[in-house]
């Protein structure tokens, strides 16, 4: 089991800030993958995925990042602080 | 220093409070961030962010910024929630031996806060039109000149 939470439209298209996914996906293109093809939000929100970024362990990773002993996986639109 | 809060603040008290008792540091600059009304009118920007990763991904350009630049000491104040035109969103505050240091780590630091803190603001019209502000390239270029 891992968490996976989302953040700004990702969150809103999903429909909800945060889920436990029973996954036996080794990277997180294949994550996006799975759960592309669960749902059309899914695949809604993930369609372009150039405008996704992703933190695992709350530090930011790439997509073929390993998803090895991560815990929270988060998926979110490029920042915009300050 | 750092504190990511739904409150608003008094960027001057802040600022005072920062500089008091500073004796290694000839220079402070600070950087204040305010709400600013747009052509077709704004009601209010919602500010929101991932409180697990805010904290340690600033605290991290902070301790960087201190290595580069040998900073006295820094201030990061970012707010989030529904914030109102007018109201103060962020202060940056830097202390360094020389005002060259210092106004290049505040620099710095907007210039990762805009794109390496994971907040997110929405902008909502006075017509109640609702829209995620996107970062542009321009974010993005401004990091490159610190690589």
């Amino acid at each position: 089991m891992i968490d996976v939470v989302y953040f700004a439209w990702l969150r809103e298209r999903i429909g909800l800030p945060r889920e436990q996914v029973e996954t036996r996906a080794e990277t997180v293109a294949d994550l996006v993958a799975e759960l592309t093809a669960r749902e059309p939000r899914y695949a809604a929100a993930f369609a372009d995925t150039a405008s996704v970024r992703v933190a695992l362990d709350q530090s930011l990773a790439g997509f073929d990042a390993p998803l090895s002993g991560v815990r929270e996986v988060a998926f979110f639109p490029p920042m915009t602080g300050g | 220093m750092l504190r990511v809060d739904a409150a608003a603040f008094d960027p001057g008290a802040e600022l005072n409070a920062f500089s008091a008792g500073l004796t290694t540091a000839g220079a402070v600059v600070s950087f204040t961030g305010i709400v600013r009304d747009t052509p077709a009118g704004l009601a209010a920007m919602e500010i929101e962010h991932y409180p697990a990763m805010t904290g340690p991904a600033i605290a991290e350009m902070q301790t960087t910024a201190a290595r580069r630049w040998d900073l006295a000491a820094s201030l990061v104040i970012h707010r989030h929630g529904r914030l109102e035109p007018g109201e103060t969103i962020m202060m940056v505050a830097t202390a360094a031996p020389h005002r060259a240091a210092a106004f290049a780590a505040t620099e710095y630091l907007m210039d990762y806060l805009k794109s390496r803190a994971p907040f997110w603001k929405k902008e909502i019209a006075r017509d109640g039109t609702e829209t995620w502000v996107a970062a542009t390239p321009e974010d993005e270029d401004a990091l490159s000149r610190w690589d």
